[in-house]
């Protein structure tokens, strides 16, 4: 790193020399940028998800954009301040302003944002949209634990903070989930799905999850809902489709109904401490 | 003076675009409220030093002035007075009022009274010191 | 504290028509008016209030070190960092930021005697006092302090969830404060707008006064919401109004909307009066003028004006707001950002770098914030933010920046503090304590940015036992340690250092008029000034064979 390539003025003798050379390093970088699958997963789930693995990717590029700047800026930073350090008392040349940098460091960022903003659009329309799917499960968060309710089934399942409930879901189909919450405000965490999204009191907010493989994940309450709020697990069951319609069918049998029952009771009595589940109260858009 | 109000008043401008722009794309009525009177915070000082900027003249600060243009009276600063601790004070049992009981009101606003008239008082002596 | 604030301001060379005579000790503190004196009351109290926001911060770090070990309760767990935040936040940064070494060094720098409104200042000084005095009691009431975390979200933090007297005492902390800010705001724009010494036009104010005047333009756009917002609150608590609860057709997220539309300008609040100091400092130890100076004011303006529209990306995970419009908003404010990043770097590009303890705490601040800021651009991106939003990915992201904050803050007290005092803190007990706050803040951060990537939810008193989360919060831990040694270090120094050093008047060559007065300065601040016909007005009147290359020529040839 002898020479920036936008410092006032090449340091070095050939300042376009360098720039060639430094241009020629970044073509096998943006080369391995482009083959998307070898990038590194800069620490996240790569997810389960169609939309979890979009956000991935999203997280991915964005990473890259974050390592060039920010190992450029760091390494400027450093050669600043190592190759400035005070040698003498003579004073250097009182040089303040430089506008053509200037406006380069003005005008990349805004292309950078450009870009950046782009792919967030993208990527955002595809996590928020609502697909049209009969597969539907209604989650319903209280202090502390989680209901899920299936519309149009037998099946209930209710938690709390010493019992995980466990949301099963099926693999290859889009899954309609509404979230909504009785008394205080919950955020419904899945880590490995990429997701998360509040439940507010008096809103409904829906998510369609498009699960791409099966297995069992955490899911867990994210935003702070008062005392016991590090206890609010749940887990999320991503099943075949027959496996889930047989887990659906094994709540119409008599012992299956009782257990609804018994679920659908304790979620009446957490809801009765609460608020009516669906208000006629939405704020703002979406 | 000119450079002060063109400041503000660019700012609310921007407010106001920027809110008319959000409120009308999102039809939240909050924060299109909130953005809206933040433009107003802008345009209300700011038309206020327009309006005197056009009516006084340059003053040394705004051009290249002489420092010896600043000599002189400058203003009068207090230089000590108990009525700001006072008032604070007077505050603090206001807002005591609202936890502990709204009998702490009572001292709470005498001792904001005494120090709005101690504080009106002292300057019209022209401060302390 | 008294003894810390009664400098003696006697000196030789005093002329006997500005000798000031007045109430000396406790009553001397009571009464001043002098925006000194003030601002050194705020610097006392607000580093105290670091210190004990530090104390709850080493408390949690303890509590996360183990999965389950119970060193605190859920419940004390609650209540520790719902303090740390607001202690931190409402009661150090903001007050460090705008109340403390603004209220001493911006009447300096524009050659002003005082502050426009001088009572109204120590007014400032005295709600914010009792405004921590009545955040801290909620740990001596019944049910202890308020517990709903630092931004209070309704309906958590209504009557039916959260009662006692904790709750209600952290609103009127609030309220106190808010209004302390509200003054120290006006107060700083009039000053700025009218007591200019002569020649000292807008666009030669130094950046940190700027950044101070556009920081005061926030705090009175910002502040009044946030006032407007507890008042409803109280009476949602109270006079059984719902304004904020669903049972009586309320909106809970209204008051997020009103939290957040103070809350994010507030960000920009605490941050740009750092930026301000540094900008100071880095030139000054680099010999140069600030590079891009009228880009680093239109830097700061554009922040002030975008900070208003990007309050919603606290809330992408609401469901409830318009994601397109804050998303652009929030990655734009990253332009202006990076302008003064870039405009940091020039002014060290072809310098003379001294490395003071003051310029070795700027430089830690500009690499520290470079990560707070990058990771700031993801979470612009409402998908990503949806991922990461309330895990520790968050609660990593503005550690890093506050962490910088802290740094550009003890850069200012080295830098300044031989003004404030007359005496010097001793160096090398300063570059040790840098090197353990800038470590240990690395430290500190970084775990916590793969934890949170690992899904950790924050604000949890207990965590599962997920493979690496517990060794990643040991290593946070260390680093929590280490920036408490760091903070011991610094107290040590006040103590070693003290009145040892005689700094003089101008002891680091500063650019500014704050360098031209005696240190402490005079009772009202000058004797004489010096012509002002740029923004180092001091530097020219020391090198006037040396003035800034204007008019954007960077050949000298």
């Amino acid at each position: 790193m002898e020479v920036q390539p936008s410092a006032p003025q090449g340091a070095g003798p050939q300042p376009t020399k360098h720039r060639r050379r430094w241009i020629a390093a970044l073509i096998p970088l943006t080369a391995l940028a482009l083959s998307g699958c070898t990038l590194p997963s800069f620490g996240a789930y790569k997810s389960d998800t169609t939309t979890g693995q979009e956000t991935y990717r999203l997280w991915q590029w964005f990473s890259v954009g974050a390592v060039i700047i920010g190992t450029f800026t760091f390494l400027l930073i450093v050669w600043a301040v190592l190759r400035y350090r005070r040698k003498g008392d003579t004073i250097p040349k009182q040089s303040q302003y430089h506008i053509p940098l200037e406006l380069l460091y003005t005008i990349i960022p805004v292309i950078i944002v450009g870009v950046l903003f782009w792919g967030t659009v993208v990527v955002e329309n595809k996590v928020v949209a609502m697909p049209k799917t009969n597969v539907k499960i209604h989650v319903n968060a209280f202090k502390w634990g989680w209901g899920f309710t299936y519309p149009g089934q037998n099946a209930v399942v209710v938690g709390n903070t010493t019992q995980e409930p466990t949301m099963v879901m099926p693999v290859g189909t889009d899954v309609a989930v509404t979230i909504t919450s009785t008394d205080v405000m919950h955020g419904f965490y899945i880590p490995q799905f990429n997701f998360s999204r509040y439940a507010l009191p008096g809103v409904t907010n829906e998510v369609t999850f498009h699960a791409v493989k099966t297995g069992t994940f955490t899911g867990q309450c994210s935003q702070l809902c008062g005392l016991y709020h590090s206890l609010m697990y749940f887990k999320v069951k991503v099943v075949t489709v027959t496996q889930y319609a047989a887990w659906l069918h094994s709540f119409d049998t008599p012992a299956g109904k009782l257990a609804a029952q018994a679920a659908q009771n304790a979620l009446k009595i957490q809801m009765s401490a609460g608020l009516p589940v669906v208000s006629a109260v939405t704020a703002g858009v979406n | 003076m000119k450079l002060e109000a063109r400041i503000l008043l660019v700012l609310g401008l921007f407010f106001a675009i920027m809110g008319t722009v959000y409120w009308i794309w999102s039809g939240e009525n909050a924060g299109g409220m909130m953005i809206i009177a933040g433009g107003l915070l802008g345009f209300l000082p700011g038309s206020y030093y327009w309006w005197w900027s056009r009516r006084m003249p340059v003053r040394p600060e705004d051009r290249d002035g002489d420092v010896t243009e600043g000599a002189g009276f400058v203003g009068a600063f207090p230089g000590t007075s108990i009525f700001p601790f006072t008032l604070g004070a007077g505050a603090f049992f206001a807002v005591l009022s609202l936890v502990f009981g709204f009998w702490l009101m009572v001292p709470g606003l005498g001792l904001i009274v005494w120090a709005a008239i101690g504080g009106v008082a002292e300057s019209r002596r022209g401060g302390t010191q | 504290m008294t003894a810390v604030i009664s400098p003696d301001t006697h000196h030789d060379d005093a002329h006997e028509a500005h000798e000031h005579h007045g109430p000396t000790g406790v009553l001397k503190w009571l009464t001043t008016t002098d925006h000194k004196i003030i601002g050194l009351s705020y610097t006392v109290t607000a580093v105290l209030m670091l210190v004990i926001g530090g104390f709850f911060a080493e408390l949690i770090r303890v509590q996360l070190s183990a999965p389950y070990e119970h060193f605190l309760s859920f419940a004390q767990y609650n209540e520790v960092f719902t303090m740390h935040g607001s202690i931190m936040i409402y009661l150090f940064a903001g007050p460090m930021a705008f109340g403390a070494l603004a209220n001493i060094i911006v009447p300096i720098q524009i050659g002003a005697p005082d502050m426009a409104f001088p009572r109204l200042n120590a007014l400032s000084y005295w709600l914010y006092l009792t405004g921590s005095i009545t955040m801290l009691s909620g740990f001596f009431v019944s049910g202890g302090a308020a517990n709903f975390g630092w931004v209070g979200y309704a309906p958590l933090s209504n009557a039916a969830n959260s009662p006692g007297a904790g709750a209600d005492l952290w609103i009127g902390a609030l309220l106190l404060t808010g209004f302390s800010a509200i003054f120290t705001g006006v107060n700083i724009c009039a000053t700025v707008f009218y007591l200019r010494a002569p020649g000292m036009t807008l666009f030669r104010m130094p950046i940190f006064t700027w950044n101070l005047l556009v920081t005061s333009i926030l705090i009175l756009l910002a502040f009044p919401v946030l006032t407007a917002g507890l008042i409803m609150l109280y009476c949602d608590r109270h006079f059984g109004t719902h304004i904020f609860s669903v049972q009586g057709g309320g909106v809970p997220v209204l008051w997020q909307h009103i939290f957040w539309f103070w809350g994010h300008p507030e960000v920009y609040i605490l941050a740009l009066p750092f930026f301000g100091m540094v900008t100071e400092i880095i030139p000054v130890f680099s010999r140069k003028p600030v590079f891009g100076y009228k880009g680093m004011v239109f830097a700061t303006l554009t922040i002030a004006a975008l900070s208003l529209g990007v309050w919603a990306h606290h809330m992408f995970t609401t469901g409830t707001v318009l994601l397109p419009f804050f998303s652009i908003m929030s990655l734009l404010i990253a332009v202006p950002t990076g302008i003064k990043l870039f405009n940091w770097i020039g002014s060290m590009w072809r310098g003379q770098i001294w490395f003071s303890a003051a310029m070795l705490f700027a430089i830690g601040f500009v690499i520290t914030f470079l990560i707070g800021g990058l990771t700031g651009i993801y979470l612009a991106s409402p998908p990503l933010d949806f991922f990461t939003h309330d895990t520790y990915f968050v609660v990593a992201h503005f550690h890093s920046v506050v962490m910088a904050l802290v740094m550009g803050g003890i850069a200012g007290l080295y830098y300044w503090g031989p003004k404030i005092t007359g005496y010097l803190l001793n160096e090398t007990i300063g570059k040790i304590q840098f090197w353990f706050l800038f470590i240990g803040s690395q430290v500190f951060t970084l775990p916590l940015y793969i934890l949170g990537l690992r899904g950790m939810p924050r604000r949890m008193a207990v965590y599962p036992n997920n493979p690496g989360w517990q060794h990643l919060n040991e290593i946070a831990t260390f680093g929590a340690v280490l920036i408490g040694i760091s903070t011991v270090l610094f107290v040590v120094n006040i103590l070693v250092s003290w009145k040892k050093y005689p700094a003089g008047d101008n002891p680091w060559d500063g650019h500014t008029l704050e360098w031209f007065t005696t240190s402490p300065p005079p009772h009202h601040n000058f004797y004489r000034l010096p012509q002002i016909r740029s923004e180092r007005p001091t530097w020219d009147y020391n090198h006037p064979e040396a003035p800034a290359l204007t008019h954007g020529t960077h050949e000298e040839k």
